[in-house]
């Protein structure tokens, strides 16, 4: 029943600047099964938004080097064409909700309008069959269909947030890739987004790609988590592996940073500051910080296997790998 | 310094600073001029905060947390009811000592960025308050300022003073923040969410220093925020806000162990803990959002969200702060 939808394979990107080349994404693999949610975690400049955009192709101009392969089903879609991505792909089988996209809905129009607007686009539907379907994706994410009507200054922040990711859905896609989706919003809004991410995920079997750097947020929708750093994947784990027992010394000190609701235990800070990514140290890129050091960081090791569909960046856990799996 | 400091009125109080029956309204007028009504952003609030002491404001943006923050800086005038710091109303206060009032309080703001002036350099921004307030030659201000920065952990001073804020990472500019905020030695500290736009492992840092802070140099610590899971560590008691009011108070431990308030509850309920079954088990939510405070409920404000509510009182009568725990009130028919 586990079949693979996604697979991205030793994926790089780096903007070109003024200073040098940024490696915003630096060699990451992973994949993703039919109905199953990834959680990217890492703080901010980990490049975790680049590789939504990578995986999109929604890049800016200065794209310096892009190279590794993306799979979709059994479609390459990395080596096919622009505008046949644009046609094909984009939208219509993966969808993107950008950071902050709630604030980017055009102001005159209705809102109703503009999530029906991919169908029309895409599929050439009619104005009143694409509308009918808009009414339907707004039931499920749980936006009253007396809203079709309404304009965007209308509606509080949960609600467009809902309405945006109404328009990521809409065209049905396997895949939605969710950038920080309730950052910006209350509590119990968050709360309530996330039911509907779950309600939907287990009634259409959409997969999920959810971009965050709250840990807490992060385990509300995972399956698998990713741990993001300094341009690379430095675990990808199941989810209850992860949030138990994490084998990263990062994944581990992220942990024990987060404050906790229901326990007494203080939470600890990571001291030091993430490598910048014009010019990532040579060996581990988690080395300076970590409390574990030892020679073999100075060589930058590679993802190892450790155990099923579990991987870590980390020296430490070279003996316990398994051979025979390729990395 | 030169401005006078706020003389006390004849027996020093246990509190350093209590709000009496507070309201901050914002008139809305349509046009320029046609009265439309007023934004009861902070809604007849009270509290009286000790000395040395760390509290933590709670709520959902659009609560009035932040206008309750700006309120006790001095920055808007209460519309009803009073603000007290040392026992002297802060509507009595004239002009010179309002802005001796202003030296005895600091303002740490949210964003970091936007709250350093980007052309000027670590030093200057950190000689300010002290140039305004007349402090010392300039040799006396700059060792002023050194130690600031190294009470930040910002050291070696060297380091930081020539830059500007483009130049420090959010953690830093934080850092920066804070020094200007306790420069001129203030009694009390209001931090306006200090950690909401920094990274996971940063914001213990900025927390854990705030706290020592606090506690080396006995202020009192006022601390907004949205965010219920931080404020275990970092404050001793916590008024839970919902659309103007406080709804519910007590100890740190208390309130997070054992909350009384329906709407407490509900925030309680929708915050998680990291952990893998979060990712299988619906939430409970009130359905709903915060009411206009253009035109609040009448009753208790929760009322229209809440699962407890009972018709006939809870839509018709204020509920007033019963006491249902020891040192715990919470304004809820619930108790009575």
């Amino acid at each position: 029943m586990s079949e693979t939808l996604l697979r991205v394979e030793e994926l790089a990107l780096h903007y070109r600047t003024r200073q040098g080349a940024v490696r915003a994404v630096d060699g990451i693999s992973f994949d993703v099964e039919r109905s199953e949610a990834l959680v990217v975690l890492g703080e901010s400049g980990c490049g975790k938004s680049t590789l939504a955009k990578t995986l999109m192709r929604v890049l800016p101009r200065n794209v310096g080097h892009r190279s590794g392969r993306i799979v979709l089903g059994d479609v390459e879609v990395s080596a096919l064409p622009d505008e046949r991505f644009r046609r094909e792909v984009q939208w219509s089988r993966m969808a993107l909700v950008m950071q902050a996209s709630m604030n980017a809905l055009n102001p005159v129009v209705r809102v109703g309008e503009q999530v029906a607007e991919p169908l029309r686009v895409l599929r050439g539907w009619s104005r009143r069959r694409a509308l009918a379907r808009a009414a339907e994706v707004f039931e499920l994410v749980g936006v009253s269909t007396d809203f079709l009507a309404r304009y965007p200054f209308e509606l509080s922040g949960g609600m467009r947030q809902r309405v945006v990711l109404a328009m990521a859905l809409i065209a049905e896609p396997e895949l939605v890739i969710l950038d920080e989706p309730t950052s910006a919003l209350d509590v119990l809004t968050q709360a309530s987004i996330m039911n509907a991410l779950k309600r939907i995920k287990r009634e259409l079997g959409t997969s999920f790609i959810l971009i965050t750097h709250d840990v807490a947020t992060s385990s509300e929708l995972a399956d698998r988590v990713a741990l993001m750093y300094a341009g690379q994947f430095v675990e990808v784990a199941d989810a209850a592996r992860f949030f138990a027992e994490p084998a990263h010394p990062y994944s581990q000190m992220l942990m024990a940073s987060v404050p906790r609701l229901h326990q007494r235990l203080r939470p600890e800070p990571i001291p030091g500051q993430p490598p910048s990514l014009f010019d990532p140290p040579g060996g581990c890129r988690f080395a300076e910080r970590c409390p574990h050091r030892f020679a073999r960081c100075d060589r930058e090791p590679p993802a190892l296997p450790f155990g099923d569909r579990h991987r870590v960046r980390c020296w430490l856990h070279a003996d316990d790998a398994q051979p025979g799996d390729d990395s | 310094m030169s401005s006078p400091p706020i003389p006390t009125a004849g027996d020093e109080p246990a509190h350093l600073i209590a709000a009496r029956n507070l309201h901050t309204w914002f008139e809305l007028r349509q046009w320029g001029f046609l009265r439309v009504g007023a934004v009861h952003a902070v809604d007849g609030v009270d509290f009286a905060l000790a000395r040395g002491e760390s509290v933590a404001f709670v709520g959902e943006s659009g609560c009035g947390k932040s206008t309750l923050a700006r309120t006790l800086l001095g920055l808007h005038r209460p519309t009803r009811g009073e603000v007290r710091f040392a026992g002297r109303s802060l509507g009595t206060l004239s002009g010179r000592q309002l802005k001796a009032y202003r030296a005895e309080v600091g303002y740490v703001q949210q964003d970091p960025y936007g709250a350093l002036p980007p052309f000027l350099d670590v030093r200057r921004i950190l000689a300010e308050p002290l140039i305004v307030h007349g402090v010392g030659a300039r040799s006396e201000r700059e060792r002023r300022i050194r130690t600031a920065l190294e009470e930040v952990r910002l050291s070696p001073a060297d380091e930081y003073l020539g830059k500007f804020p483009h130049m420090l990472s959010g953690g830093q500019q934080q850092r920066v923040v804070i020094a200007r905020a306790l420069i001129l030695a203030p009694r009390l500290v209001v931090a306006d969410e200090p950690v909401s736009m920094l990274d996971a492992s940063v914001r213990v840092e900025i927390l854990e220093l705030l706290r020592r802070i606090q506690q080396e140099r006995e202020l009192t610590l006022a601390f907004i925020t949205h965010d219920l899971s931080t404020v275990r560590h970092y404050a001793e008691r916590i008024f839970v806000m919902y659309a103007g009011r406080v709804v519910e108070s007590a100890a740190v431990d208390d309130l997070l162990d054992h909350p009384q308030h329906p709407y407490t509850q509900a925030l309680l309920a929708a915050l998680a803990d990291p952990d893998a079954a979060n990712a299988t088990r619906l939430r409970e939510v009130p359905a709903g959002e915060p009411p206009s405070l253009l035109r609040p409920p009448a009753g208790c404000r929760f009322h229209p969200r809440c699962p407890h509510f009972m018709a006939g009182l809870c839509d018709r009568d204020d509920p007033p702060e019963f006491e249902p725990r020891s040192g715990h009130r919470s304004a809820c028919w619930l108790h009575r």
